[in-house]
């Protein structure tokens, strides 16, 4: 429960921003937030707040697990810092790069094939795997 | 004398049979009186409130279910302490945990893998991974920091040991 209650402005935010499938549980020590957020706002908001209760992320006591919900078949924005988005041939960094999306490029999310990797083609028709956590819902 | 004799023995059946009715009845009554006793007993803990009891001839029976192993004895001392318990049946039964699905965490393997994939992009940062433990080491820009920890905090890691050197 102290966990809980030193993240409750994090939890607080979670249910009042509509993060769908919510679930907190506490297990050895970990508090684990997990759900799916609405956009990639909220998660930025979640981020926020975690932030500002431990702003180096060192407690070790948080694994939140909150990503902007985007479906198969919808348009995603690439929001790395500034570079380009690598698009892989298969799923992970060992893939060779079969293409490049833009900073701020919005691309269509074909299919996920897993939790980090997504399945993308950019408008010039080049298709492949990017980073899951670079991409965005577009709403 | 002869009819004496005669006479107490005839009593004597009279008595036995006598005193085994009443004592008969006299536990009846008396079991009741204990199970009333025991369920009072029980009452005032409520982890105890789902044991219901029964009581015959001195034998109390526990039936119902309880939290655990330790709750389930304590049960039946408490039963134990009531008077006019003479032994218990503790037939309790332990409560099936029903708490939440407990956290899927990534195998190390995998993690492994997946943590090398989300700090591809920050060069001076080394993720290790242990007994699904993911431990970051060397160096970030504060910057930084906030997404690498959502590319780990999205691979489900047990626990996530921030050692880096903050910019």
């Amino acid at each position: 429960m102290a966990l809980q209650d030193k993240y409750k402005t994090l939890i607080d935010t979670a249910k009042s921003a509509g993060v769908s499938n919510l679930q907190v549980r506490e297990q050895n020590g970990v508090l684990y937030i997990d759900g799916d957020a609405p956009s990639g706002r909220v998660k930025d908001q979640l981020w926020d707040s975690y932030g500002k209760i431990d702003p180096d992320f060192r407690g070790g006591d948080l694994v939140l697990n909150v990503d902007a919900k985007a479906e198969a078949g919808t348009k995603v924005k690439v929001v790395t810092k500034s570079s380009n988005l690598n698009i892989r041939k298969g799923p992970g960094t060992d893939q060779p790069i079969v293409g490049k999306a833009a900073h701020d490029e919005i691309i269509t999310l074909v299919s996920k094939s897993n939790d980090q990797w997504w399945l993308v083609r950019t408008p010039d028709g080049e298709e492949g795997y990017s980073y899951a956590q670079y991409l965005e819902p577009v709403n | 004398m002869k009819q004496k004799i005669a006479k107490a023995l005839l009593l004597f059946p009279a008595v036995v049979l006598f005193s085994f009715f009443m004592t008969g009845c006299k536990s009846k009554v008396k079991d009741a009186d204990v199970e009333t006793s025991v369920n009072s007993e029980l009452r005032n803990n409520p982890e105890f409130s789902a044991v219901t009891v029964s009581v015959k001839d001195g034998v109390a029976t526990l039936s119902g279910e309880v939290k655990d192993e330790a709750t389930k004895s304590a049960a039946a001392s408490e039963a134990k302490s009531v008077k006019g318990v003479s032994s218990v049946n503790n037939n309790i039964s332990i409560a099936t945990v029903s708490t939440a699905p407990s956290v899927e965490i990534t195998a190390d393997d995998p993690l492994t893998a997946l943590a090398k994939d989300a700090v591809k992009d920050n060069p001076g940062v080394v993720a290790t991974v242990n007994d699904g433990v993911v431990t970051l080491t060397g160096e970030i820009n504060k910057a930084d920091l906030p997404k690498l920890m959502q590319k780990i905090n999205a691979l489900k890691p047990r626990k996530i040991e921030n050692k880096l050197v903050i910019k």
